[in-house]
């Protein structure tokens, strides 16, 4: 097997959290021949498991970085680095069908399918993996063999109905949905897409066609509030005149700022304003708030949105109007976060802390350095058997947090292909 | 665990670089490993990949026990040394290795412990709530895992030792509490202070006690009072541990030239535990001769892996550990844990 390893070209998708423990891997179990993808940059929170890269990488390409930091202890081997996505017209079958295996380090469906596709047409064969916490799994696919990727349906990625974001919400998620995809992005998003809110006042009279818009020379405080009370206030009322609707569910309590924040309506004054023009611009900064695993009280959390609106607002204007939440964005985040835990309280739902809210809101993976280095080399013990075509031997590995039959580590022999898979059944033409 | 959780906050800075882990194992966790204190006895491609691993998550100290000198044949399976000989030469696998994982994460203490593991006393390991022993003969290791015993203070002790494509890893925490999730069940308050529990799940969590035995106590068990399915692996690395210990050689230094004495051990070794020879595989006692010292890097990352998580279990008393051995074998696949003695079924 040293040969066959030896002599092996192999692609490597993704220099991720499973790719930064694959390539050493690789590298110490003599590969010499190896190409890596990835189009990302460093940011801090990889750090925790990325362990080829440092602080001092943050913003640099994951691809050239982590090629980079394996050729301090393996001088000798040959390392392509492309900062790139796989999906590029240049990765190409022609390009696929030079490697002996392909080997996936990736965090999307998307492009796992992409390159699933890529290896069948470039008669490749793939060994795929993922981890999220604890989890993690290896699969080998090599076409005509075993299944490919795409043999037996992937659970689509969950989304919920419209009624349930805009009108009765009842876990914490629904309210996150609502607050990123409705709220946030009414007021600082596109104002041409489409949107749910409800954009009619209580006062029919008013010339107003959308209540969301400010009123010229409107004052900024005032416009917070005008905001507030319509999405937690007037909309709730209005949601509770059908009655239908509440047959059965318990019924939200409509909540405005006179009686979560009285001080604020008399005394129009701005808050605390510490406010310093290099750093980035924080509710919970202005506030002294500092502890993001803190969950907050409806009073706090209706000043962190009022502050995180207004600062938009004097801060940042230039950026209303083209905004799209990003979790790496602090005031967003505050944001979205309060809105959600004002709308949660009015539904009976359990508030959380910004740190809980930003990986729904993100839709952060879990991630630990142990589970990708176990993933990384079950990858590379399946590497090996399919550069000796020792196909028998294939395994589908898992690893389990919890033992099933004294097992953590899984071996499962792979199903053959699926005869009516629409991407690898001989049935249809791959192009 | 190390000295309990306490007051302060993490900083923002352990919180940007800490994130995603605490999304899996809760800031109290984090606050836990940050106060705990780590010896590592053997550095070779097993440990270093253990010790990169709790590097990351953020342990208090890591010191490192290992005076050999660093030879040509320890760059193979260690992607801490750098191929300069002006770095590494004359310097210990420890000093090398501890330079390099300095750099995985500022916020560790990473240092050498010069020293011989079969001399150390009770007052140096107290410094330390976990000690981890690797390439250790069996006397060093019944010494170390006695002396643990003997302490007031309660301190965790791990085995690993890898042979080419297959591994073992030995626990005992002696006794032990830890939160369990149970699925199922009404959110509790508790939840409320593991963040990434009530959100990915909703479960109960429970308190549970468990007790470990020493690894005298574990090996002595008679074979014949074990199931019929444990794992193989268990019986042979038994055998070579004892030819090892009778012969007087270092951990792997054995060859396949050595078979004939091992099989007339293992002979041996089964009428007095009452167990079939065919239990031991001949081939499976070649594969372990013929190892020697040699790791598959492969391998090295999923027992060093693996015991990184039990570190990080232990340490921060969350999740249920491995009770008490654990065994890879890249021939089958499979990873198992094996209870030895077996806990009696309620």
């Amino acid at each position: 097997s040293e040969e066959a390893v030896k002599a092996a070209k192999v692609l490597m998708v993704g220099a991720g959290g499973i790719g930064c423990e694959l390539l050493k891997t690789l590298a110490l179990s003599g590969f010499s021949d190896i190409h890596v993808i990835d189009l990302d940059t460093i940011e801090v929170s990889n750090l925790n498991r990325q362990f080829l890269f440092r602080k001092s990488h943050v913003g640099q390409s994951k691809a050239h970085v982590a090629r980079d930091a394996i050729l301090k202890f393996r001088p000798n081997i040959n390392i392509e680095s492309h900062h790139a996505n796989v999906k590029d017209a240049q990765f190409n079958v022609d390009f696929f069908k030079q490697f002996n295996v392909v080997l996936n380090g990736l965090d999307n469906l998307d492009a796992r399918r992409h390159v699933n596709r890529l290896c069948l047409a470039a008669e490749v064969p793939l060994v795929e993996s993922g981890t999220t916490g604890f989890l993690g799994q290896v699969t080998v696919h090599v076409k005509g063999k075993t299944e490919c990727y795409e043999c037996q349906p992937k659970p689509i990625p969950k989304s919920y109905p419209v009624c349930t974001i805009t009108s009765t919400p009842s876990k914490f998620v629904h309210c996150i949905v609502w607050a990123k995809e409705l709220l946030f992005a009414k007021l600082f998003g596109d104002k041409n897409q489409d949107n749910d809110l409800n954009v009619h006042s209580k006062d029919g009279s008013s010339s107003k066609l959308d209540v969301f818009e400010r009123d010229v020379d409107e004052d900024l405080d005032q416009y917070a509030q005008r905001i507030y009370d319509h999405v937690f206030g007037y909309n709730i009322e209005v949601a509770l005149e059908n009655e239908e609707t509440w047959k059965n569910r318990r019924r939200p309590n409509p909540v405005y700022i006179r009686d979560t924040l009285p001080e604020a309506v008399k005394q129009n004054g701005s808050s605390w304003d510490c406010s310093n023009d290099h750093e980035e611009p924080s509710a919970m900064a202005s506030l002294g708030l500092t502890n993001p695993q803190e969950i907050w009280t409806l009073a706090e959390n209706s000043r962190v949105l009022l502050e995180a609106f207004k600062l938009f607002f004097e801060k940042r204007e230039k950026e209303i109007g083209n905004l799209v939440f990003d979790k790496d964005d602090q005031l967003a985040v505050e944001f979205v976060t309060a809105a959600a835990n004002i709308r949660a309280h009015s539904f009976g739902i359990p508030l959380h802390s910004l740190f809980e809210a930003k990986g729904v809101a993100g839709n952060i993976v879990h991630a630990v350095a142990t589970t990708n280095a176990i993933i990384a080399g079950l990858i590379v013990i399946e590497a090996i058997k399919v550069l000796q075509d020792d196909y028998k031997n294939y395994r589908m590995t898992y690893c389990l947090e919890h033992p099933t039959k004294k097992l953590l580590l899984m071996p499962v022999e792979p199903f053959e292909p699926n005869p009516s898979c629409y991407v690898c059944s001989e049935v249809f033409c791959t192009v | 665990g190390g000295g309990g959780a306490e007051e302060e906050e993490l900083t923002a800075q352990e919180t940007a670089l800490y994130d995603r882990q605490i999304r899996v194992w809760g800031v109290d966790a984090q606050k836990r490993l940050s106060k705990a204190h780590v010896l590592v006895c053997g550095v070779n491609g097993t440990t270093i990949e253990f010790c990169k691993n709790i590097v990351l998550a953020g342990v208090g100290s890591l010191s490192l026990m290992d005076d050999h000198i660093v030879t040509e044949d320890d760059l193979n399976s260690n992607f801490l040394i750098p191929h300069d000989e002006s770095v590494y030469g004359g310097k210990s696998r420890a000093e090398v290795c501890c330079e390099s994982l300095k750099d995985f994460n500022p916020m560790v203490r990473v240092a050498v412990a010069k020293g011989d593991p079969s001399l150390i006393d009770g007052t140096f390991i107290d410094r330390f709530d976990i000690i981890v022993l690797s390439r250790a003969s069996l006397k060093t290791k019944l010494f170390i895992n006695d002396n643990c015993r003997k302490r007031s203070k309660h301190i965790a002790f791990y085995s690993v030792d890898c042979k080419d494509s297959c591994g073992e890893i030995f626990v005992d925490l002696q006794n032990h509490s830890y939160l369990q999730k149970k699925p199922g069940g009404e959110p509790e308050q508790q939840e409320l202070k593991y963040p990434s529990l009530q959100y990915y799940n909703l479960n109960r969590i429970d308190c549970i006690y468990i007790w470990f035995v020493s690894i005298q106590e574990a090996i002595s068990v008679p074979w014949k009072d074990l199931s019929k399915k444990t794992t193989k692996l268990y019986y042979a690395m038994r055998v070579l541990e004892s030819y090892e210990s009778s012969e007087g050689r270092d951990p792997g230094e054995t060859s396949l030239s050595d078979l004939p004495a091992v099989l007339a051990l293992r002979k041996d070794m089964c009428d007095r535990m009452s167990l079939d020879e065919s239990r031991i595989p001949t081939s499976l006692l070649e594969r372990l001769l013929a190892a020697g010292k040699k790791e598959h890097p492969p391998v090295c990352a999923i027992l060093g892996g693996i015991l990184g998580q039990e570190v990080i279990k232990s340490i921060s008393c969350k999740g249920d550990p491995i009770k008490n051995f654990f065994y890879y074998d890249a021939a089958d696949g499979k990873g198992a844990m094996e209870d030895i003695p077996p806990t009696p079924e309620d």
